[in-house]
């Protein structure tokens, strides 16, 4: 333990509104908490610079998971058993509750939320790939209103995001059009539980008369941040899965990944696996192809 | 002078209250202090043990509001209002529950210092699920972890103190027992 | 002898004795324990590989007068920490010879000022080029320890090698590397320490060996016997790892206390754990093996090479230990093994379970598979075609007087795991299934107690007694850190007193009560200690049927009150043995040449692997361990070691990589030192065949150690099995299989047609 308690002031003013307001007076001196699961590790090894934090967990209006006909919202503080519970999570977006069960265990999901997850940024955050393959939206708040930004614009850089020095993350909102999509999820680890993604790719893809009419590619651990293949998915659109198609994506996505080698493992290792694990699910779609 | 014994005693720190094993707790300490120091050090309740201090080994698993957690990762604020569970509030006036026999029985304990915490994890598991598959239970486990046992002994204690609860006691054991022979 | 025809207690799954401390969470572990006016310690680390400290600043803006401060300068006795050879200082003056290694210890009162001061000392260094390879080390350009870089060698000789290779059908060769590997015990090293002029030096700590440590601080402090006093505290996992360790942690601690004044704990975090304590030495293993055409071995000719780290520690005997276990269960009549062990700069290795065997093991079977696949055989055949059989003798020429039954243990193996059946189903399924599955197996032997003459040279001594309160104590220095010492030893004494189980408890492990029954290593606390026990408890029977009127036969009541009247008569109650070596014995230390152990513990491991060709991750999917341990005193707690030590082992094949950079660990964090979790070891089954040893405790031989040396080489021969290409080097990491399986097609290629 090399962290120091008596260094780091903490204060739950209680009520999101409380909250916002405390962000305004002093824009960018005060860290969000909610689950800890980051934060904590960092002050456990003496490394937490945040000198001053300001608790989000127990706030309700941050962990309401809310349905409505074209959407689901989640709050940023719902945690990733709050998802992996969810009905319509569950039944609609398979990936993200799949992800969800994915992260650490038991104990990180009862208190890790999606939005810590999203705002700490890691290139490997284990539920990006899924929301990214939703077409997720991200909602921001501070004293001066709300906002969204599509999911794949909000990471700027290695853990940068474009929140703004006032704000919060708010909301994530996925759209309820995925039930005719093939749907795609893996993750790679080096164990199967309490793992870090060495490589992870989420897909969500429309395949209409053997051709590709939507294709939605999101990986993780292959760049600074987690990032939509678009140079991928460009060459996969409106394209009959042929030997050709296949091919050319492959190349693409060589093209556009920046796999690095870390103490996790190699770059080459990460560029391969994502080259298997796209070929894997355009099998799968052709596949699917072909029976209908 | 210890900064944790002053805090005990200082006003300065907000009270923090709590209820830990059914008791109704106030601690005046930093709200950053972690609950695993909160309960180790100003509660002397010192069966939750601390492996790693990131979240990864699980010793320091406890259950708050009926969810697991891991104490090292929650600032004590956060447990403000909060109904705990450790180790010590299992066996309910020195009679072991099913699940500390089971693994008495199953050999679930070997050092029995990851044993607080896997105990606190298997009950959480079987307060929501009483009558888990293997894999449920490996699932359930996976955050605790282990270097003694190769979990086998685990997963065989959590499954028998399922069995030792469940109303139709038929069901078929899940783990084969060790082969003996001479 | 005993025939131990039946049992009540001995073989019974009795209750663990501290079970019921450890479930309630009343267990104390150092961690748990405060002394009145405690302070807390922490150690200043090199941060360089090699070199000599220029200076030593302290940052002036810390009140140092609060802080007690421990260098060199400090130390009363020697500045060595005592163990085979007095090459390692307790601090270093001076120089620096591997990262981390401890330079000045600081106390305080608070934690966090503590921790704020550690980085307050700035330490200049004048660096000197280090070495980090065995490769490095044996090229001796740059010399790190004695005048050669050799730590210690072994050569050990039988019959003529060199006459072998003219005549063979065949030669196999084959270059075989492990890793280092953590132990990972999940409670840290921890200890506190008292001083008094009065009582001089005291510790209570996690540890294995009490009598290690109370030798190390002897010498640390000069002080006489009976001022020093080590107690174990409950101990969360060793696994080696607290055998020698402990030793140095408890001279600092000690330094501390006695300059501070105050009671001081020193308990290290998990990062600081992985980086600075002792791992399993790295090997490289070359074989060169003659056959006759039939596969029949005529000649191995082993160079066995290990890297022991900046001090020479336990290398010797962790050396010793691979050089006897690397020809396997096999007869050969010509055999040469030349065992080095280099110096380098890395952070001394140590022991752990099964030091040295498993990376000889790992080598000898990876290589039984390679030649089968030369001669075209079924690797089953060619182990069966080569097994030792009762009689015949072994590298060290050492005759095989007890059963062996290794053709019983393979057939149960083979059939309890369906190996030819799943070996030819697999085999149909691959060539459609990007899962690639397959099957290995391991033969080994494992030798119980400490090597040749050392059980004599430990001359241990162990007993029991009974307080006037009528507990009867068994009094070991013998330490339980999971693996079931107390359990074990105290169903020994009820069996052999004829009482129950729970009449008897452990004496406390305090060197100022119990006495010194030797290390608590080496899987030789069942065999060796479980025979001096039972031995005592015979003899205090016999006393007491002489002295104090107990009847042949008795009760509990009987037996108590039997010895109320010896008391009476005698003043105390109590009986010690000293350990006596079976007879006809012979042992040379020179020419590695005789009995080199007492017994052997006899295993086959069977692994069913699946290998993802997605993702290129190997898993172990099914394991079977069938092994003959002697007689099994305790069911639970004997497949709770083989069940645990193959966990261990599958984590040592698969997944622990111990990432080193510049001579320091850089991934020791439990997230980035990656252990098998409950979701990644596979259903294990263990069954036992028992052959009851005659010189073992109630026919016990030793077990601990055993199920670490089989699991690697049985699932990279599974994944051999599975692939077709052979993989030679552990951690076998999914990066490593990448490289293996797929760096032959270029990425450009899909597989898509």
């Amino acid at each position: 333990m090399r962290g120091n308690a008596e260094m780091h002031e903490l204060v739950a003013p209680g009520s999101l509104g409380a909250v916002l307001d405390l962000l305004a007076a002093e824009p960018g001196q005060w860290t969000p908490i909610a689950g800890g699961t980051e934060l904590m590790v960092a002050f456990s090894a003496g490394r937490l610079n945040a000198h001053k934090l300001v608790n989000l967990w127990g706030i309700p209006d941050l962990r309401t998971i809310e349905v409505t006909p074209h959407s689901v919202a989640m709050g940023a503080a719902a945690t990733f058993l709050d998802l992996r519970r969810h009905t319509v999570i569950n039944a609609e977006f398979p990936l993200l509750a799949r992800a969800a069960s994915w992260i650490g265990s038991v104990a990180n999901q009862s208190r890790a939320t999606l939005g810590g997850n999203l705002a700490n940024g890691s290139p490997a955050a284990d539920s990006s790939p899924a929301l990214l393959a939703y077409d997720a939206e991200i909602e921001m708040i501070s004293v001066r209103g709300r906002h969204k930004v599509p999911y794949s614009e909000f990471h700027s850089g290695y853990k940068q995001n474009v929140l703004a020095a006032d704000e919060l993350l708010y909301a994530i909102h996925l759209p309820r059009r995925f039930a005719r999509h093939r749907q795609y999820l893996r993750k790679v680890g080096t164990r199967r539980a309490m793992a870090i993604a060495k490589v992870a790719l989420g897909a969500t893809a429309l395949l209409e008369q053997g051709v590709i009419r939507e294709i939605r590619l999101g990986a993780a651990s292959l760049a600074p941040y987690p990032m939509r293949l678009k140079q991928t998915e460009t060459a996969l659109l409106g394209q009959a899965l042929t030997r050709e198609t296949v091919l050319a994506a492959r190349r693409a996505l060589i093209a556009e990944v920046q796999p690095i080698d870390d103490i996790r493992s190699t770059a080459e290792y990460r560029r391969r696996v994502a080259v298997n694990l796209l070929e894997e699910f355009l099998l799968e779609l052709r596949r699917e192809g072909s029976r209908l | 002078m210890n900064a944790n014994e002053k805090a005990d005693t200082n006003a300065h720190w907000p009270a923090i209250r709590f209820t830990v094993n059914g008791e109704s707790r106030t601690v005046n300490v930093p709200p950053m202090k972690r609950l695993l120091d909160v309960l180790r050090e100003d509660l002397h309740l010192t069966g939750t043990k601390e492996g790693c201090g990131e979240g990864e080994c699980g010793s320091c698993s406890v259950r708050m509001n009926d969810e697991l957690v891991n104490s090292c990762l929650v600032p004590v604020l956060q447990a403000e209002g909060a109904e705990i569970q450790t180790v010590e509030g299992l066996a309910l006036e020195g009679e072991l529950d099913p699940l500390q026999e089971a693994f008495l029985q199953n050999g679930g304990a070997q050092c029995g210092i990851c044993t607080p915490g896997m105990l606190m994890a298997a009950a959480q598991l079987l307060a929501h699920r009483p009558h888990p598959s293997e894999t449920e239970i490996r699932e359930g486990l996976a955050g605790n972890l282990c270097r003694c046992t190769g979990f086998t002994r685990i997963v065989a204690s959590v499954a028998a103190a399922a069995r030792s609860t469940e109303s139709n006691p038929a069901m078929e054991p899940e783990l084969e027992q060790t082969h003996h022979a001479r | 002898m005993n025939t131990h025809a039946t049992t009540r207690i001995v073989g019974a799954p009795v209750p663990r004795k501290e079970g019921v401390d450890k479930l309630v969470g009343r267990a104390c572990y150092v961690d748990d324990m405060k002394r009145e006016g405690m302070w807390y310690g922490a150690t200043v680390r090199s941060t360089i590989p090699r070199g000599l400290i220029r200076s030593i600043a302290f940052d002036r803006r810390i009140e140092w007068s609060e802080f007690t401060v421990v260098t060199a300068a400090d130390i009363p006795g020697e500045n060595i920490i005592q163990l085979i050879v007095a090459d390692q200082p307790c601090l270093a003056d001076g120089k620096v010879n591997h990262c981390e290694e401890p330079i000045l210890l600081l106390a305080h009162p608070d934690k966090h000022k503590l921790r704020e001061a550690l980085g307050g000392v700035k330490i200049e260094y004048d660096a000197l080029p280090p070495v980090f390879t065995i490769e490095e080390s044996e090229q001796q350009d740059q010399i790190v320890w004695g005048a050669d870089n050799l730590l210690k060698s072994f050569l050990l000789e039988k019959g003529d090698v060199d006459s072998a290779w003219a005549g063979a059908g065949h030669i196999v060769e084959g270059e075989y590397r492990t890793g280092a590997q953590e132990h990972l015990y999940i409670e840290n090293q921890g200890i506190i320490a008292e001083y008094s002029a009065e009582d001089g030096v005291t510790v209570w700590g996690s540890l294995q060996c009490p009598y290690y440590v109370f030798k190390a601080l002897r010498g640390v402090f000069d002080l006489p016997d009976e001022k020093v006093r080590v107690i174990q505290t409950e101990t969360g996992g060793a696994f080696g790892g607290k055998e020698d360790y402990p030793s140095i942690l408890a001279s600092h601690a000690a330094l501390l206390a006695k300059k501070s004044g105050h009671p001081v704990k020193m308990v290290y975090d998990r990062m600081e754990d992985l980086a600075a304590t002792t791992k399993r030495h790295p090997a490289r293993v070359r074989h060169r093996t003659a056959l006759d055409k039939d596969g029949k071995l005529l000649a191995i000719e082993i160079h066995l090479d290990t890297d022991g780290g900046a001090y020479a520690t336990l290398s010797s005997t962790v050396l010793s230990r691979a050089t006897l276990h690397s020809t396997g269960p096999y007869l050969c009549p010509n055999v040469r093994v030349r065992a080095q062990s280099w110096a380098t700069n890395h952070v001394p290795y140590g022991a752990f379970r099964g030091f040295g065997a498993p990376q000889a093991v790992f080598a000898m079977e990876r290589h039984m598979d390679e030649i089968a696949a030369t001669l075209d055989m079924d690797p089953v055949e060619l182990r069966r075609k080569n097994f030792l059989h009762d009689g015949d003798t072994n590298a060290t020429e050492q005759l095989m007087r007890e059963p062996i039954i290794l053709d019983k243990l393979l057939d149960r193996a083979l059939q309890a795991s369906a190996y030819h059946a799943k070996c030819a189903q697999f085999a149909r399924e691959n060539e459609l299934n990007p899962i690639k599955r397959g099957m290995g197996i391991a033969a080994f032997y494992h030798g119980s107690g400490f090597t040749g003459s050392g059980e004599l040279y430990l001359n241990s001594l162990a007993g029991v007694d009974v307080t006037p309160e009528s507990k009867v104590r068994v009094l070991v220095s013998n330490t339980e850190f999971g693996q079931g010492t107390n359990t074990i030893l105290t169903q020994i004494a009820s069996e052999a007193l004829g009482i129950e189980y729970s009449d008897v408890t452990m004496a406390a492990p305090d060197t100022d009560m119990v006495p010194n029954s030797g290390p608590t290593v080496a899987s030789r606390t069942s065999m060796v200690v479980g025979r001096l026990i039972e031995r005592a408890c015979l003899q205090l029977i016999s006393r007491l049927r002489e002295q104090a009127g107990l009847g042949a036969t008795h009760t509990r009541e009987e037996f108590l009150a039997a010895c109320e009247r010896y008391r009476v008569a005698h003043g105390e109650v109590s009986s010690m043995c000293r350990y006596e070596a079976p007879p006809d014995i012979y042992w040379d230390d020179q020419k590695y040449h005789g009995e080199a152990y007492g017994a052997y513990a006899w295993a086959i491991y069977v692994a069913q692997v699946a290998v993802d060709t997605v993702t290129y991750s190997a898993e172990v999917e099914n394991f079977w361990a069938v092994q003959e341990v002697g007689r099994v005193l305790h069911p639970v707690l004997a497949a709770g070691q083989i069940e645990g030590g193959i966990a261990q082992g599958i984590g040592y094949a698969l997944y622990e990589k111990v990432v080193l950079d510049g001579g320091r660990m850089t991934n020791n964090q439990m997230t980035n030192y990656i252990m098998p979790t409950a979701e990644d070891v596979p259903p294990i089954h263990v069954y036992f065949e028992e052959v009851p040893f005659r010189y073992g405790g109630f026919g016990a031989k030793g077990l601990g150690e055993l199920p670490h040396d089989g699991p690697a080489p049985a699932i990279l021969n599974a994944i051999r099995d599975a692939t077709g290409v052979s993989f030679n080097s552990i951690p076998l990491l999914p990066e490593d299989l990448y490289a293996g399986l797929a760096a032959s097609h270029p990425v450009e290629e899909p597989a898509l047609p």
